[in-house]
C-alpha cells in the first residue's frame, strides 16, 4: 500500500499555488445560482466551504453543514464531460469561393490553457474514461478532442458521504477512486482539526506533491480516511442491480413498463444534459446573411427530441416511449456492445434533475419484475 | 409434344394434385394463343374463362378518364389469369392484354364449376390453391399501395 | 500573439471535409441526378462497395450519399446518384459542372464481396437502392468468372423512374441477367408490373448457393427477405444496407443509433440474421 501524506486546511492554499506556478487554471466546485457547479477556483475561498447538497428525485438543495468541510456534497448538475466535448464547438468556419466551394478553412486553435480539475468523485473519473472511449477509441478520433485531454491535471476527492441519489457501488465506478488521477484528497475534521489524506496516483502528483507543506500521514490519520471512505458506501442512497443487465433490457423491449414512464416522462431531456457520459451531438452549417460565409458547428444534442432520429418521411422514434427506451437500454445495455463497458457510473444526476423524478434505479427494477410480461397494445 | 395435363401438373398453382384431378380439369381446357398487343378479356364482359400461362407476359389494366389505360399488374407463365368465373356475377373486373406472343391453356369456367359441385374433393383442392394465389397477389398489391418509392407518409 | 487568434491547422481533423469539383452532372429523373465529382486538392479517393461519403454544398449541412461509382477504377471520378428530398440533397443537385462540393469519407462498411466468390449472387434493388448497389454490381461483373449465377431484380415506382436505363440493358450481355419492374405504368410499358418481390419467386434460385445484396426502402427490403426465405435463402446470406440519420458519419454523435450499432460505422450494410431481431422492434 503506497504511503499516504497529510495536508492541513490551512496549508491548503499551497496546492493552488503550486499549480498556478506551473500555469495551470484551476477549475473546480463553487456556489452559484443555489447550486455547487464547476467554475475558475482562485483559492480555497471559492470552494463551497460549510455546504452540503441535498438530493433526492427531482429535488436538489444546498443546505449549510454544521462544519466547515470543503467537499461535504457530492455532484451538481455541471459534469467535467463539458471539458471534453464542448456544448458547442466551432469545427471550421469557411468563405465561399466563386465556384461556391469552401475556401480560406479555419480551423479553430486549440486553446492553449492548461487545466487542472479540483474535485473530480470517482463517478467522474470513470465518466470521463468512458467518454474517451466514444470519442477517442474508435477509428477517428478527434485530434482537437485528444489535445483538451492530454495534459489536464486531476485533483481527485474521495467521497466520504454519498448522495440520496448515487448507486455508484451498484456500477463498481466509486465511492473510492482508485486510479486515473494525479493526486487524490479525502477529506477529514475530527477533535478540531481539519486535514486532508493525500495520495500519489503519478509522477505528476508525486512532484506537486514536493511543493506542498505535508507530512507522512500517521496511522490514526489513514484510519480515519479509511473509515470515512467506508461510510460513503455504506450511504448509497440508491441501487441498481446490474445482473445480467444488458440481456435483461433486451428481451423487454415490449415491456409495459415504457407505457408507464412514458406517461411521466416530458422528453425535456434533462437527462441527457446532466448526464456526465451522455455524447450526442448535432452538426449544423451556419452562414451569414449575404451566404458568403458559414461555420460547422457542432452541439449537444438529445436523443429526446422528436427529430433526433429523423429520416426520409419522418422519424424513426415519434413517440416519448421509445425516446425514453432507447435513452435507458443505451445508458444500461447497448452502450456495452457499442463501446464494450456500461454507459452508466451511478452519479444520480439523471434522477436529481429529472422535473417528475422519473429514476432509472426504480426502472430498471420494475423491468426485472416484469421480466417476460409483454404489452398488449405494444 | 406436351399433354395439357403435363402443363397443368407443372403450373405451380396446381401442384401436388392427383393425375384423375388433373385429368378432370384438363377436360375443361384448351390451348390458345395471343399475338402481342391482343386482348385476353375487357372489363365488364362476362368472364366465362380464365387462363393460365404457358409463355409470355399478360398485363392487367384499368382505363381511367384523363389517365389512359393504367397497367396494374403483369403476370407470368405459371400464373393464372383471372377469378371472376368463380363468383357471380361473372364479369371480368379488369382488361387483359397481351405484352407479347403468349401461350395459354383457356379453361371453361362453368365446365369446372359443374366437375367442383359433382366432386366437392377436387373443388376443395383447387379453391385451396386458388386462394393460395390471391393471398399472394394481395400481399403484393398491399405492398405496391404503399407507394414505397414515392414520397411522404405512406412509405 | 492577439489573444483568440486562429490558423489553419496542419492536420484537419476527421470533421474536416475536402474540396471536390463537379466534373459532369446528368439528370435520372425527375428528382435524381448523378454527379461525378474529381478532387479538387489531393489525389482520389479509393473506396469499396456499399459505402458513403458525407457530402455538402456550400452552407446547408452535410448528408450521408451512398457512392455508386466503379470500385475498380483507381483514378476514377466519385460518383454520387443523388435524390433531392430535402434542403441539403436540393443544394447538391443544383451544383452545376465546375461547381464545388465537400467531401468527408468514404466511411461506413461494405458489402461483403469477399464472401461471394464461388456462390451464386442475387441483387435486389428498389428506387434509388440501386445507386449503393451499382458499385457491387460492377465489382462482380469485373471478376465475373468468380461467381456462380448472377442476377438483379429492380423494383422502380415507375418507367420513368428507373435509374441507369442504358446499363440495365447492357448488363445481361456482361453477365448478370436483370429482370425490371415497376409498381404502375402505361400501356406502352411491356415489362413487368407489380412489386419487386413477385420477381423473387420467379428468380430461379438455388438456395444453397445463393447469397443475396438488398438495399431499397426498409418496408420493400423486409418482404424481400420473406420471399427470399420462402426460397429457402438462409439469413446469414442475405445482407441488407440500412438507413438512418446521420450527422458524423464517424461514430460520435449517435443518431445513427440502430439498436446495440451504430449504422455510420457496423454499417450500412449488415448481414440479415444479425440485423433481423433488431428491425423486429417498432422504433427501435
Amino acid at each position: 500500500m503506497p504511503a499516504s501524506h497529510t495536508l492541513e486546511r490551512r496549508d491548503l492554499d499551497d496546492l493552488f499555488a503550486a499549480l498556478s506556478r506551473r500555469g495551470y487554471t484551476i477549475l473546480g466546485p463553487t456556489v452559484q445560482s443555489q447550486a455547487i457547479v464547476y467554475g475558475e477556483l482562485r483559492s480555497s475561498a471559492d470552494l463551497p466551504g460549510g455546504w452540503t447538497d441535498q438530493q433526492e428525485a427531482g429535488h436538489y438543495r444546498l443546505r449549510r453543514r454544521t462544519d466547515e468541510a470543503l467537499f461535504g456534497y457530492n455532484v451538481g448538475p455541471h459534469s467535467w464531460k463539458v471539458r471534453q466535448l464542448p456544448s458547442e464547438r466551432r469545427i471550421f468556419r469557411a468563405r465561399r469561393d466563386a465556384d461556391g466551394g469552401l475556401c480560406d478553412i479555419e480551423q479553430p486553435a486549440p486553446d492553449e490553457r492548461r487545466y487542472a480539475f479540483l474535485g473530480v468523485r470517482s463517478c467522474e473519473l470513470h465518466a470521463m474514461g468512458i467518454l474517451d472511449r466514444v470519442l477517442l477509441g474508435g477509428a477517428h478520433p478527434d485530434p482537437v478532442e485528444r489535445a483538451a485531454r492530454e495534459g489536464v491535471f486531476i485533483v481527485a476527492v474521495q467521497c466520504t458521504q454519498a448522495g440520496g441519489t448515487c448507486f455508484c457501488s451498484s456500477m463498481g465506478t466509486g465511492p473510492e477512486a482508485t486510479r486515473g488521477y494525479d493526486l487524490a484528497m479525502t477529506e477529514v475534521i475530527e477533535d478540531g482539526r481539519h486535514y486532508f489524506v493525500l495520495d500519489v496516483g503519478s509522477e505528476s502528483g508525486a512532484e506537486l506533491l514536493g511543493e506542498l507543506t505535508h507530512t507522512p500521514a500517521e496511522p490514526s490519520a489513514q484510519e480515519a480516511a479509511r473509515a470515512l471512505r467506508a461510510l460513503a458506501a455504506e450511504q448509497m442512497g440508491r441501487e441498481l442491480d446490474t445482473s445480467d443487465i444488458r440481456d435483461l433490457l433486451y428481451r423487454n423491449y415490449e415491456s409495459p413498463r415504457w407505457d408507464e414512464v412514458a406517461d411521466r416522462c416530458l422528453s425535456c431531456g434533462n437527462c441527457t444534459m446532466v448526464c456526465p457520459t451522455c455524447f450526442c451531438t448535432s452538426v449544423e452549417d451556419v452562414t451569414d446573411l449575404a451566404g458568403d460565409s458559414v461555420e460547422r458547428v457542432q452541439r449537444w444534442d438529445s436523443c429526446f427530441t422528436v427529430d433526433y432520429s429523423h429520416i426520409h418521411g419522418g422519424s424513426v422514434r415519434a413517440s416519448t416511449r421509445s425516446r425514453y427506451r432507447q435513452w435507458m437500454t443505451h445508458k444500461l445495455a447497448t452502450w456495452i456492445d457499442q463501446f464494450g463497458s456500461s454507459g452508466c457510473v451511478g452519479c444520480g444526476r439523471c434522477i436529481t434533475w429529472c422535473p417528475v423524478g422519473i429514476d432509472i434505479t426504480e426502472e430498471a427494477r420494475a423491468i426485472r419484475e416484469e421480466d417476460g410480461v409483454r404489452d398488449a397494445f405494444a | 409434344m406436351r399433354s395439357l395435363e403435363d402443363l397443368i401438373a407443372d403450373a405451380p398453382t396446381f401442384r401436388g394434385l392427383a393425375p384423375d384431378q388433373i385429368a378432370l380439369i384438363a377436360g375443361c381446357g384448351a390451348n390458345e394463343r395471343f399475338e402481342a398487343g391482343a386482348a385476353l378479356q375487357r372489363e365488364g364482359e362476362p368472364a366465362d374463362r380464365f387462363f393460365l400461362i404457358r409463355e409470355g407476359a399478360v398485363a392487367l389494366q384499368i382505363q381511367a378518364p384523363g389517365r389512359g389505360e393504367i397497367v396494374i399488374e403483369t403476370l407470368q407463365p405459371g400464373e393464372v389469369v383471372g377469378f371472376s368465373w368463380l363468383f357471380e356475377p361473372h364479369r371480368w373486373q379488369f382488361d387483359a392484354r397481351a405484352n407479347e406472343p403468349t401461350r395459354v391453356i383457356a379453361f371453361d369456367g362453368a365446365c369446372l364449376r359443374g366437375k367442383c359441385e359433382a366432386d366437392h374433393e377436387l373443388g376443395y383442392e383447387l379453391m385451396r390453391r386458388f386462394a393460395w394465389a390471391l393471398t399472394e397477389r394481395l400481399q403484393a398489391t398491399r405492398l405496391q399501395l404503399l407507394d414505397v418509392y414515392g414520397h411522404g407518409r405512406r412509405g | 500573439m492577439a489573444a483568440a487568434a486562429e490558423a489553419l491547422t496542419d492536420v484537419p481533423g476527421p470533421m474536416v471535409p475536402a474540396p471536390w469539383t463537379v466534373r459532369s452532372k446528368r439528370r435520372d429523373t425527375a428528382d435524381t441526378w448523378t454527379l461525378e465529382l474529381e478532387p479538387a486538392a489531393g489525389g482520389a479517393i479509393s473506396f469499396e462497395p456499399g459505402q458513403f461519403t458525407m457530402l455538402s454544398a456550400f452552407g446547408t449541412g452535410e448528408v450521408p450519399i451512398s457512392i455508386s461509382g466503379d470500385p475498380g477504377s483507381a483514378s476514377g471520378p466519385l460518383v454520387h446518384t443523388v435524390r433531392a428530398v430535402g434542403l441539403a440533397t436540393q443544394a447538391i443537385c443544383d451544383a452545376d459542372v465546375g461547381d464545388r462540393l465537400s467531401v468527408r469519407g468514404p466511411f461506413g462498411r461494405p458489402w461483403p464481396t469477399a464472401e461471394l466468390a464461388g456462390r451464386d449472387v442475387l441483387v435486389v434493388a428498389g428506387g434509388i437502392g440501386l445507386a449503393p448497389l451499382r458499385p457491387a454490381i460492377l465489382s462482380l461483373l469485373a471478376g465475373r468468372e468468380r461467381h456462380g449465377r448472377l442476377a438483379l431484380l429492380y423494383g422502380g415506382r415507375e418507367p420513368e423512374q428507373l435509374l441507369y436505363p442504358s446499363e440495365l440493358q447492357g448488363w445481361p450481355e456482361l453477365g448478370i441477367d436483370v429482370a425490371v419492374t415497376v409498381d404502375s405504368a402505361g400501356p406502352e410499358w411491356l415489362g413487368h408490373v407489380g412489386v419487386v418481390t413477385r420477381l423473387v419467386a420467379r428468380a430461379e434460385i438455388d438456395p444453397a448457393r445463393t447469397s443475396a445484396l438488398l438495399c431499397g426502402p426498409e418496408v420493400m427490403m423486409r418482404f424481400t427477405v420473406a420471399a427470399l426465405t420462402r426460397a429457402g435463402v438462409a439469413a446469414q446470406d442475405i445482407h441488407v444496407s440500412m438507413e438512418r440519420n446521420m450527422q458524423c458519419g464517424i461514430g460520435h454523435c449517435g443518431h445513427c443509433q440502430l439498436g446495440p450499432s451504430l449504422v455510420c460505422r457496423d454499417g450500412p450494410v449488415y448481414r440479415w440474421s444479425e440485423l433481423e431481431p433488431w428491425l423486429a422492434i417498432r422504433e427501435l
